[in-house]
């Protein structure tokens, strides 16, 4: 692969076909857990790893899977990643563990996963697939940090704080800028603004990048761009 | 269309007891660690208590239950760690539910000890709201020091309530059904460990349930 074929998927996990923000898959975790950056980062790591891991076998078994039961494979592939990651986060994060509870094992049902493996891994190979779990699994755990900070920094005033259920040590209270916030983000329909807020301003951010290539190549016309 | 069944169960059989072993050494490569980390986590959740006393190694293990129905809060099961110096009962540390949280039951830890007096307190779990009812955690706020050192003398049963309910205590600006909630269950806690406390200690741990913890 050309290096210039590497930023081109990069851009587009991260931007162009973002799980999260453009295909709008794993919303459930995505709205649940984002309360903090520390909380985002965690599951984006945690889903990072199950969807390249996932890609990767479901890619290595493509040859010998019928279509007919194609499903039912992904499904234990996916489920059995989830339980070690579940069983790894225990052993050697068990404080963010606790902190994520349920939704670790929710990855499961993360349907960016299940759709990366029926619609890219299914058909291409190895090298290929885990190169997708990558762009397409950090453009996910991108925007799960990008919504946690936002939403820390808001609602709690700090950032980054209790980065030791990560990396270990004493309790952290992170980058603190004032002493509690805006508690409505921090409550569910916190979750929906931000998500609303990010979606908006990606797809600004796109229309001013279209008008300016039309205004730079008149008589091209509109190009079709999710 | 036999042989594709055929071929079909074979190929979900395979990767089934392919997935199936990965589990299997994912969790014999954990299992030891996770074990630990919960032996650890219990005993730091209940540190709160502790502090400022001397005892005996061994706080988890002499944990008793006390099944439903009780005197203590909460309609679920209570569980009392017994705190030993020398042999000598020190302390009893109480992890209790309060029922009448502003969001389902509250999961306090409240340590007492021989003379009936608070040795602290600490919330273990809780759904109250983030921001209102969530500073009745001690990372949160020092709310629940207040009751370090109290006892039913100090105040009078009747002055174990919040300031606005004409009580001792004080409450959270936001947030009163969360801190009522949690002195109801601690003043609780005490009546029921100044009627019990000699039974409490008494309580031998049958060898089959000791075994039973120890694996």
């Amino acid at each position: 692969m050309t290096s210039s074929g590497i930023i081109d998927r990069f851009k587009t996990g991260l931007w162009h076909d973002n799980p999260g923000l453009v295909q709008l898959l794993g919303l459930c975790p995505l709205l649940a857990v984002t309360s903090s950056f520390v909380n985002g980062l965690g599951l984006g790591i945690a889903t990072l790893a199950v969807l390249i891991a996932s890609n990767c076998l479901v890619s290595a078994t493509r040859r010998w899977i019928q279509s007919e039961i194609r499903i039912p494979i992904y499904v234990l592939i996916i489920a059995s990643l989830v339980t070690c990651v579940e069983l790894i986060f225990k052993a050697w994060f068990p404080a963010l563990d606790r902190s994520l509870g349920i939704f670790i094992p929710l990855i499961v049902t993360n349907c960016a996963i299940v759709a990366r493996a029926e619609v890219f891994a299914s058909r291409n190979p190895v090298g290929s697939s885990i190169a997708d779990g990558l762009v397409m699994g950090s453009g996910f755990a991108l925007l799960l940090m990008a919504i946690g900070a936002f939403r820390e920094l808001l609602g709690q005033g700090s950032l980054f704080a209790r980065m030791d259920m990560l990396i270990g040590g004493e309790p952290m209270r992170g980058l603190v800028f004032s002493d509690g916030g805006w508690l409505l983000a921090i409550l569910p329909p916190g979750a929906f603004f931000s998500l609303a807020l990010a979606i908006a301003v990606k797809n600004s951010i796109d229309r001013r990048r279209r008008e300016k290539r039309q205004q730079a190549m008149p008589g091209h016309g509109r190009r079709a761009t999710r | 269309m036999t042989t594709t069944m055929f071929r079909s169960g074979v190929t979900l059989a395979v990767i089934a007891a392919v997935c199936t072993a990965l589990v299997a050494l994912t969790y014999r490569l954990t299992a030891e660690r996770i074990v630990a980390n919960e032996q650890a986590w219990l005993e730091r959740s209940l540190q709160p208590a502790l502090s400022g006393l001397f005892y005996d190694s061994g706080v988890t293990e002499s944990k008793i239950i006390i099944p439903p129905p009780h005197e203590l809060p909460g309609s679920e099961a209570a569980i009392v760690y017994r705190v030993y110096a020398e042999a000598a009962p020190v302390a009893a540390l109480f992890v209790v539910s309060a029922r009448d949280g502003y969001a389902g039951p509250i999961r306090i830890l409240i340590g007492i000890d021989t003379m009936g007096v608070v040795t602290g307190i600490h919330v273990l779990e809780h759904r109250e709201t983030p921001g209102l009812g969530d500073r009745v955690e001690s990372t949160k706020s020092d709310w629940v020091k207040q009751f370090d050192g109290r006892s039913l003398l100090d105040p009078e049963p009747t002055g174990w309530a919040i300031k606005g309910d004409g009580g001792q205590f004080d409450q959270l600006t936001g947030a009163s059904v969360t801190p009522r909630a949690i002195i109801k269950a601690i003043k609780e806690t005490l009546l029921y460990f100044e009627a019990h406390s000699e039974e409490i200690f008494a309580t031998v741990i049958p060898e089959t349930d000791k075994e039973k913890t120890e694996q």
